[in-house]
């Protein structure tokens, strides 16, 4: 087998195909290329002798039908005298809301599991510990129908706030906890409340431009100006005196139970709930492990370096640990984003109308084209798929080892 | 992925090589059984029992059909199906026969593809809340929060009803009855609405089902019958008459107790002479046994019997007739004739 | 000067104290205490908290727990028992456990058929799951799937038998043209072995009750026993496939790279539900009307491909952890590919790879109680479907979801376990 250097050249033989390794692979790659066209040519022609004898045809005409029923959370205006596609759509950004919901909760959570677990309290790290194995061990759906089953079986309904005798109140007046879901108060904003708003944005632009000087002075001069305080009270005191000299523009609604159920204010489903937070708490469980794997990864050598230089452990843990161990811990954090984003799609066992509730569920049962709207569905999660890895991809480049 | 799936299909062709496609009853009488979507449990209509046994009424048919057409009410496979995967189960063949109370509607009728082969049961969508919220009409639901069934005609239908009232509702989506019972007993949605039967066999299988009251508005018409694929018009034929048959037979006062009496020898009724099969030869019309329409009332008895055993007033569901009394009672229930 | 030295000085001691023990806040119980509990205020505010939580937990759990009734027959009977107080309602377990564990319509007289499949199962995969084991029980391990099939569908045992045969036909014939070329003997073994089957199908096909057991359809299988099943199946046959997508995206042949990197990007950009809802609603449509797929078999089919994709990657990822230098020592051997692959590349990749496969399998497993979703009736449809819907168990969900966490938990908190434990063992070797 082994390869002539220097082959005679001009002679080519039929024979070459199979026996010479240069020509070889063409041949494998000509068998691979009508092996898949046979396969495809096969399912294609079943599946058209099929629709033809069940009289049925591939069409997505009814896209543009009117879908004929309602969804029960929509962000963007949608009846039921709407299309399929627009209920396709909310389907969409139903599903990009839970899946980013619930990566940053998941972040959030399981960062801090991650470094509790390396804690140096033992309770805490058997806690957590324990936390991270039950989690991880068993399947999301079950812990996204056991979230549900606290919201159908513990929590109050809204007929138990009714009445002289009511078993259940208000917390504080304000929020509403029921197994329906979150109730709680909406700002409604009044004339003059743009000013506030436009306020507030402005002092979060200030806080980036204070820490950037701030980290410039460190940087040029040595000057250490502490940014913690400052921030805060830029944060703080312009919105503040904006809302009282505007008036007090903005107020809050508060939820009322009127009729059947509490009216007015923000409504957070128990589906929505529900999945969400099964979700963050099943994903935290794998994004603490990998937290955790990511700061043991960074050598104790460094940690040594640091405290020799006289860096004190907070600024070791910032300037030194983190830089280092973000770069282990984003690749697995991309695809655990994606994982979540991806077992999202199990809204359809609580009834959450996300992308595979509206199309994948009640489109498909009510057009009966099943293999249009799987397909598009597919085509959908694909693009987000795609689409959360480019994004995050651009970032992991972002802070890749830079060797010069 | 696509070499795969033929190596697959390779396997399984040569696994199931001899069973021959060529019409659904060859099929059916080929494999020795009939293979029947139900629903995933619905008390009355289709559930299994404790031994794992299905009762109900839609089982009911598809026992007479099997009856019919291979001599034994026992040799049926269920197949639990979703209100989902109930079309696809019968337009892929995977499924001879879908008894899962479906509404007749035009789309489903021509545009899927399917042929209904009559009614089994006329019904109608309504609604029920408990007692305790003091409703007394669909009304004054405004702002209520509804369960439905998706995947049925009930969401259409409900959509249609609130808007055409100018009221709102919340709906709560859910996949199968069994699902809806909890979130509707515990309160998370105030209103459960199905077809009325369902809402019966529901509320029958409540442990208080007194505390709980069926609305007096049915919002819609839902004939619910089963369906067999379009173009196997001997197969349609088949289930088309034993649910005539059934039908037939307790209008003439056929029943499982005096079927065997009946079928023993030609009577004084030529109608029933006919439809046992002691005289002419409807059965070999069909490409059944001259007997099949006694197996398949042999089966559970005729639907009048097949009603009282399985929805029927004495049982906890307590369906009345209404609609669904023989036409000489005021109902709709209209065999054509056997001749 | 000595004189007046000892007078200034009023005692010395000329002999050794006893050894006191070190401070009761620096030894034993309490200094470990106050190193990993009571450590700064912060510490301190966490450990009080952590033990109020547990202390909620357990004082909550714990009547729950002693008060459990296991011997009614519905909730409202427990109800009753408890009169008011908390308990749970184990009863439900022991009067559904069957259920449970082998969804309702598997024949009660056969639950020992997949029960001792199980057991044999563990014999089978020692001899893979632990390098120590006796190399001779590999004998057994091939056997054991073509026992399994026969323990769990019943039917005669001709048919997988005869599968057997062919398969061991095919080996041979592999064996004999391996030498002139690995293709070649490829194709040999394949063809010989679909000769021997399609030839051998006829005797089980001519006396269907030659070592017989009772046939069960795929469609009775349920509970707990269809996830094992659905969870080793699809395991095992994504093993070899996920090895081969691996080696193909890993390929210079542009063509074949291309189509396995389609696929793989594909699936993993898909959820696992959409697939199923494929293997439940669309498959039947491409394939010929005749080919009647049963639900259990498209689901399997759909989840290899699932898992295949994601082991794909994991082996892919052991292939590039490889040092460059073992591909071109095997390459200056000159091995040719198949060669090389098998005997040196392989080996050591796939070593790398398992406890990234081991992970692959747990979530695989895990995944199974998807097919709940499609109506099929594995340990989560059961809980959801008919038994939370049943008149006399409405409402029980603690004690029902309990047991599912339970069960998963033991599962897959050994097999990880497991994981860890490779995990040591092969990281000895390259010390």
């Amino acid at each position: 087998m082994s390869t002539i250097s220097d082959p005679p050249s001009g002679s080519f033989q039929l024979s070459m195909l199979i026996n010479d390794t240069r020509y070889r692979s063409y041949t494998f790659q000509f068998i691979a290329l009508i092996l898949l066209i046979l396969a495809f040519a096969y399912l294609g022609y079943n599946l058209l002798a099929n629709l033809q004898a069940a009289g049925l045809n591939i069409s997505y005409q009814f896209l543009g039908e009117p879908a004929g029923y309602d969804i029960n959370q929509t962000l963007i205006p949608y009846t039921s005298q709407s299309t399929h596609w627009r209920a396709s759509l909310v389907g969409v950004l139903n599903t990009l809301l839970v899946a980013f919901l619930g990566c940053i909760m998941a972040t959030i959570i399981g960062v801090l599991v991650g470094v509790l677990r390396l804690s140096n309290n033992w309770l805490v790290r058997q806690l957590m510990s324990i936390y991270v194995e039950i989690f991880r061990n068993v399947p999301v759906l079950i812990w996204i129908l056991i979230i549900m089953a606290i919201f159908i079986a513990v929590l109050p309904q809204p007929r138990d706030f009714r009445g002289d005798d009511a078993t259940a109140s208000m917390v504080f007046g304000m929020f509403a906890f029921t197994g329906r879901g979150f109730y709680t108060p909406a700002p409604i904003f009044g004339a003059g409340s743009g000013v506030v708003v436009a306020v507030f944005l402005a002092s979060i632009a200030g806080i980036f431009a204070f820490r950037r000087y701030a980290k410039k002075a460190l940087y040029d001069r040595g000057q250490l100006i502490p940014t913690l305080w400052p921030s805060l009270a830029i944060f703080f005191i312009p919105t503040i005196l904006a809302y009282f000299i505007m008036g007090r523009p903005i107020s809050l609604e508060y939820p009322e139970l009127a009729g059947f159920n509490f009216q007015g204010g923000i409504f957070m489903r128990n589906s929505l709930i529900a999945l969400w937070f099964a979700l963050s708490i099943y994903t935290a469980a794998f994004i603490a492990e990998n937290v955790r794997a990511g700061i043991l990864a960074v050598s104790k050598g460094q940690t040594e370096a640091a405290a020799s230089l006289g860096l004190r452990p907070g600024r070791i843990m910032n300037l030194v640990i983190l830089p280092q161990a973000l770069r282990v811990i984003i690749p697995p954090l991309i695809s655990q984003y994606l994982n979540l984003t991806k077992n999202s799609s199990l809204a359809i066992a609580v009834g959450y109308m996300d992308l595979t509730g509206t199309l994948g569920g009640i489109t498909l049962n009510q057009t009966g084209r099943a293999i249009e709207a799987i397909f598009l569905l597919m085509l959908f999660y694909l693009a987000i798929s795609l689409a959360i890895s480019a994004i995050m991809n651009v970032y992991n480049n972002a802070v890749k080892l830079k060797e010069r | 992925m696509k070499k795969i799936a033929i190596l697959g299909a390779m396997t399984v062709a040569g696994l199931s090589a001899g069973v021959a496609s060529a019409a659904t009853l060859d099929d059916v009488k080929a494999r020795g059984k009939l293979n029947c979507g139900v629903t995933t449990g619905l008390v009355g209509f289709a559930a299994p029992n404790a031994n794992g046994e299905w009762e109900g009424f839609d089982v009911g048919v598809c026992r007479a059909v099997a009856a019919a057409v291979l001599g034994d009410p026992t040799a049926v496979e269920f197949v639990p199906t979703t209100g989902k995967t109930r079309f696809t189960a019968l337009a892929s063949g995977e499924i001879d026969l879908l008894a899962r109370n479906t509404t007749w509607t035009f789309s489903r009728d021509v545009d899927l593809g399917f042929e209904f082969v009559g009614i089994n049961y006329y019904d109608g969508q309504g609604f029920m809340v408990p007692k305790e919220l003091g409703v007394s009409s669909a009304k004054e639901l405004d702002g209520a929060t509804v369960c439905i069934q998706t995947g049925t005609t009930t969401e259409l239908n409900l959509a249609d009803f609130f808007r055409a009232n100018n009221i709102s509702y919340e709906p709560v989506p859910i996949e199968t009855n069994a699902e809806a019972q909890p979130l509707y007993l515990e309160g998370a949605c105030d209103v459960y609405t199905t077809d009325a039967s369902g809402l019966a066999a529901t509320r029958a299988a409540f442990e208080n089902p007194g505390d709980h009251v069926v609305l007096p508005e049915i919002i819609s018409k839902e004939p619910l019958g089963p369906l067999v694929r379009h173009g196997d018009n001997q197969w349609g034929d088949i289930a088309r008459w034993t649910l005539n048959a059934l039908i037939a037979a307790e209008e003439l006062g056929v029943t499982s107790a005096n079927v065997a009496e009946l079928a023993a020898a030609p009577g004084s009724n030529p109608e029933i002479n006919r439809l046992l099969g002691t005289e002419g030869t409807l059965g070999a019309m069909l490409g059944l046994e001259a007997d099949w329409a006694v197996k398949a009332i042999m089966a559970g008895g005729n639907y009048g019997e097949l009603f009282e055993k399985n929805i029927g007033e004495n049982t906890p569901i307590g369906l009345a007739r209404g609609l669904n009394a023989q036409w000489t009672e005021g109902g709709l229930l209209y065999s054509p004739p056997f001749r | 000067m000595s004189d007046t030295h000892a007078q200034t000085v009023a005692f010395v001691r000329d002999t050794m104290l006893p050894e006191q023990p070190p401070p009761a806040s620096e030894a034993g119980v309490i200094k470990w205490m106050r190193e990993n509990l009571f450590k700064g205020w912060f510490n301190s505010i966490l450990t009080l908290l952590s033990l109020y939580f547990i202390f909620v937990i357990v004082t909550n759990a714990y009547p729950w727990f002693a008060n459990g009734i296991w011997n009614t027959s519905s909730l409202a009977e427990c109800r009753e028992m408890l009169g008011g107080m908390t308990g749970a309602c184990f009863s439900v377990l022991t009067e559904r456990w069957n259920q449970l564990l082998f969804g309702f319509t598997y024949p009660p007289e056969a639950y020992w058929r997949p029960t001792l499949a199980f057991v044999l199962l563990i014999v089978a995969i020692a001899p893979v799951l632990y390098p120590k084991a006796p190399r001779q029980m590999l004998v057994f391990t091939g056997i054991y799937p073509f026992l399994a099939y026969w323990l769990i569908w019943g039917g005669t045992l001709l048919i997988p038998l005869m599968v057997l045969v062919g398969l061991i036909a095919g080996y041979f014939a592999f064996k004999q043209f391996e030498r002139q070329s690995f293709a070649m003997g490829m194709v040999a073994g394949l063809v010989a072995a679909i000769v021997v089957i399609w030839a051998g199908g006829i005797i089980p096909a001519s006396m269907p009750d030659v070592l017989a057991i009772q046939a069960i359809p795929s469609r009775d299988l349920g509970g707990f026993m269809l996830n094992m099943i659905l969870g080793t199946v699809c395991v095992s046959l994504s093993l070899p496939l996920g090895i081969m997508l691996a080696l193909g995206r890993q390929s210079s042949m542009p063509v074949i790279k291309w189509i396995c990197v389609v696929f793989i990007e594909f699936i993993r950009g898909v959820p696992l539900i959409t697939l199923l809802f494929v293997a439940n609603v669309v498959l039947a449509y491409f394939f010929p009307p005749d080919a009647n797929i049963d639900l259990v078999l498209r689901v399997i089919i759909m989840i290899t491909m699932f898992s295949a994709a994601y082991i794909a990657e994991v082996i892919r990822g052991g292939l590039a952890a490889l040092p460059r230098g073992q591909y071109e020592a095997a390459d200056s051997l000159g091995l040719d590919y198949a060669q090389s692959m098998r005997l040196i590349i392989l080996p050591q990749a796939l070593k790398i790879s398992i406890p990234g496969i081991v992970n692959v399998a747990v979530g695989l497993f895990k995944d199974t109680t998807l097919v709940s979703v499609i109506s099929m009736f594995d340990l989560v449809g059961m809980i959801r479907g008919p038994i939370l819907a049943s008149t006399e168990w409405n409402g029980v969900y603690w004690e029902l979801w309990g047991f599912a966490v339970f069960v998963f938990f033991i599962v897959c908190f050994s097999i990880s376990k497991y994981s860890q434990w490779l995990e040591r063992q092969l990281a000895t070797d390259h010390r």
